[in-house]
């Protein structure tokens, strides 16, 4: 076991997987040269040279297709964008070359690609630069999403994103690169499509990922305080999703928050929503409710943000009225 | 910049025989299928190249069998011309498991993996920069393997154009560029569309070679985008080749075309590249060998067409694992 921060863990996992397939190449913007603009691919290009750590001019549109392209022809491209916000100048080429070229080919082609980069907000980096851009994604056939919460699952769920013959799209968090957890010496791929309970409880279920299971532990060691028993399920990957796990959680606590960074209308947390009322009606003793972003652009200021931004506070409110209910 | 007439082309690869074949082919399938389509048989959108043959055959006389093709929804010319088989081509028409996407393409996506036919691709522009991607792939593993792109005059405003372009002459990506002028953008004349009527000049802003030049003749056309290709293959280096066509029916099905004359019309229609071809087919075969040759063609269609309609439809059972390989993710 060894102490790695979450940059370090993905980093760990671009490596041992180049290592070990040379169809496995990282581009895009300022991953070699400058060692990567959160230095996750730092050292990446003296280890492994320019002809596999590829820096990009800013076209993010151009060399997301590069990678469909190389990728239905078999090789590996693990493609960076600077953050998940750029990408919707790519959407294009996600949604309609990755997502559809294996359905309009009638399954002669696979896409192996990776796409990756912080997601969500940072620290007052304004309206464009603080998308949630997993619920664009995460709606799309064809495509899966993956948001670790820890280094260790970074690291395991990066690895098994390189080695799936399907678009993968790797959801990470600017304010995440720098914690530190434990990973074990070997860790290896993490199965895609498995929630973990990272707290136990008996009271109500808190669905989160990324960042948002920072804050539900958060919320929930609040709440131990005053004697209320939060469960909390940290999603890990978002499509496929573990409909069993959520299921099971909500079974034993008859209640269920979603907490998200995005806008609330659709996403994620409404998908959530739709299951556990679809596959748990009986076990829920109330409503399943939301905790997402505010419905607005996000504002720079600081008290702002962080007032549009899910916190634990609202988190606690949010579980305080569903007990409320009895 | 390099002029690459001035090139010595290697001569294509196919004789003119095998070309008048190929584009007769795919003349007649085209006109089937839009008999099709009439009668509800062919759905969805149909855009046909009747008129612009020539580019398709010449390009692909001078391709090897495992180099890529690319091209937009206008691809029944190119595919066929890869190598795809007529049954193949029209029981995809047909949305038929029998074709080569088993129904789930339909006209505008069609992909023949063991023919080097990667699309069939109905986001315009967007399919250049995945197209250099294929090319990329190819340096990244010294395959050998040339990438050629084509693309219409509409779409050398978008974005996709400029960057796949660019990526492509930065990279040194061994890619051929044929854009199809075929004079209008759907119903919009090239005049109201770009600033600069001459398309292949954008290359000298990416610093790449370029030629520009008329597809009336097949031979011609092969022969023009043999030096593209062979510096591409030889030197991996990226070509522009802006090709001037002409298509003969409206943008797809749904438009009678009312944008241009029918005098403009039957000016082109002179310069038929099937009527072109068959005049020079003719000063070298006995015309009864022509006829018989456009008899085989009227035979292979006619097959085919009974195939597509024979053919079954898709079960939906095949819905789940071509969206993913391996376990459906939900």
């Amino acid at each position: 076991m060894k102490q790695l921060r979450y940059r370090e863990a993905l980093r760990e996992a671009m490596i041992e997987e180049m290592e070990a397939d040379d169809r496995v190449f990282l581009m895009g913007e300022e991953v070699g040269h400058y060692n990567g603009a959160y230095k996750v691919s730092e050292g990446m290009l003296d280890k492994f040279g320019e002809r596999r750590v590829i820096d990009t001019p800013i076209a993010e549109g151009g060399f997301a297709g590069i990678g469909v392209g190389a990728a239905i022809v078999g090789l590996r491209p693990i493609i960076e964008f600077m953050t998940w916000n750029f990408s919707a100048i790519a959407f294009d080429q996600i949604l309609n070359n990755a997502a559809k070229v294996r359905q309009m080919s009638g399954g002669q082609l696979n896409c192996p690609i990776v796409f990756r980069g912080p997601n969500a907000s940072a620290r007052q980096v304004g309206s464009q630069h603080s998308h949630a851009m997993e619920h664009f994604y995460a709606t799309v056939p064809g495509l899966k999403v993956v948001a670790p919460a820890f280094p260790a699952d970074a690291k395991g769920l990066l690895k098994a994103a390189i080695r799936d013959d399907n678009p993968v799209l790797v959801m990470e968090s600017e304010t995440l690169y720098s914690i530190k957890g434990d990973v074990p010496d070997d860790q290896d791929a993490i199965p895609l499509g498995k929630a973990t309970v990272v707290r136990e409880g008996t009271d109500c279920t808190v669905v989160a990922y990324s960042r948002m299971t920072h804050v539900a532990i958060d919320a929930a060691e609040r709440l131990a305080k005053t004697n209320v028993s939060v469960e909390v399920v940290d999603l890990r990957s978002l499509r496929p999703l573990d409909e069993e796990t959520i299921i099971a959680s909500v079974q034993k606590t008859h209640r269920c928050v979603v907490v998200h960074e995005g806008w609330p209308y659709g996403g994620v947390g409404a998908e959530i929503a739709d299951r556990v009322q679809r596959l748990a009606f009986d076990a829920l003793d109330a409503p399943v409710l939301r905790v997402s972003q505010l419905d607005v652009p996000m504002p720079y200021n600081a008290k702002l943000e962080q007032h549009v931004m899910p916190q634990p506070e609202r988190v606690v409110a949010t579980i305080q009225r569903l007990m409320a209910r009895g | 910049m390099n002029d690459v007439a001035q090139d010595v082309a290697p001569p294509p690869r196919m004789a003119l025989a095998q070309l008048y074949r190929q584009m007769f082919l795919i003349r007649r399938l085209e006109e089937e299928a839009a008999r099709a389509y009439a009668t509800g048989k062919i759905g969805g959108f149909l855009h046909l190249y009747i008129g612009q043959e020539a580019v398709a055959v010449g390009a692909a006389a001078v391709l090897r069998k495992d180099d890529y093709a690319v091209t937009t929804y206008r691809d029944h010319g190119i595919a066929i011309a890869k190598g795809m088989s007529a049954r193949s081509l029209m029981a995809e028409l047909y949305g038929k498991s029998t074709g080569c996407c088993q129904g789930l393409g339909g006209s505008m996506h069609l992909f023949d993996k063991e023919h080097g036919m990667l699309g069939g691709h109905a986001i315009v522009g967007s399919h250049i920069p995945l197209a250099a991607g294929i090319a990329f792939a190819s340096k990244y593993r010294s395959d050998g393997r040339v990438t050629m792109c084509f693309f219409g005059d509409g779409a050398v405003s978008i974005q996709g154009f400029h960057e796949g372009v660019s990526l492509a002459a930065l990279w040194k990506l061994p890619i051929v560029f044929v854009c199809e002028n075929n004079e209008y953008s759907m119903g919009t004349p090239l005049s109201r569309t770009v600033s600069v009527e001459d398309i292949s000049l954008k290359a000298t802003g990416y610093g790449i070679a370029h030629d520009r030049f008329f597809a009336t003749e097949v031979m011609e056309v092969a022969q023009r985008l043999s030096i593209a290709v062979e510096r591409a293959r030889k030197e991996s280096l990226p070509t522009l080749v802006e090709v001037r066509t002409y298509r003969f029916r409206g943008h797809s099905m749904s438009d009678p075309g009312k944008y241009r004359t029918p005098e403009e019309l039957d000016e082109h229609k002179k310069r038929d590249p099937l009527v072109l071809g068959r005049q020079k087919l003719e000063s070298e075969l006995h015309t009864d060998k022509v006829d018989a040759l456009e008899a085989d063609v009227e035979r292979e269609v006619q097959d085919a067409i009974k195939f597509a309609e024979e053919s079954p439809d898709p079960d939906p059972s095949i819905l789940e694992s071509t969206t993913y390989d391996g376990a459906f993710a939900f």
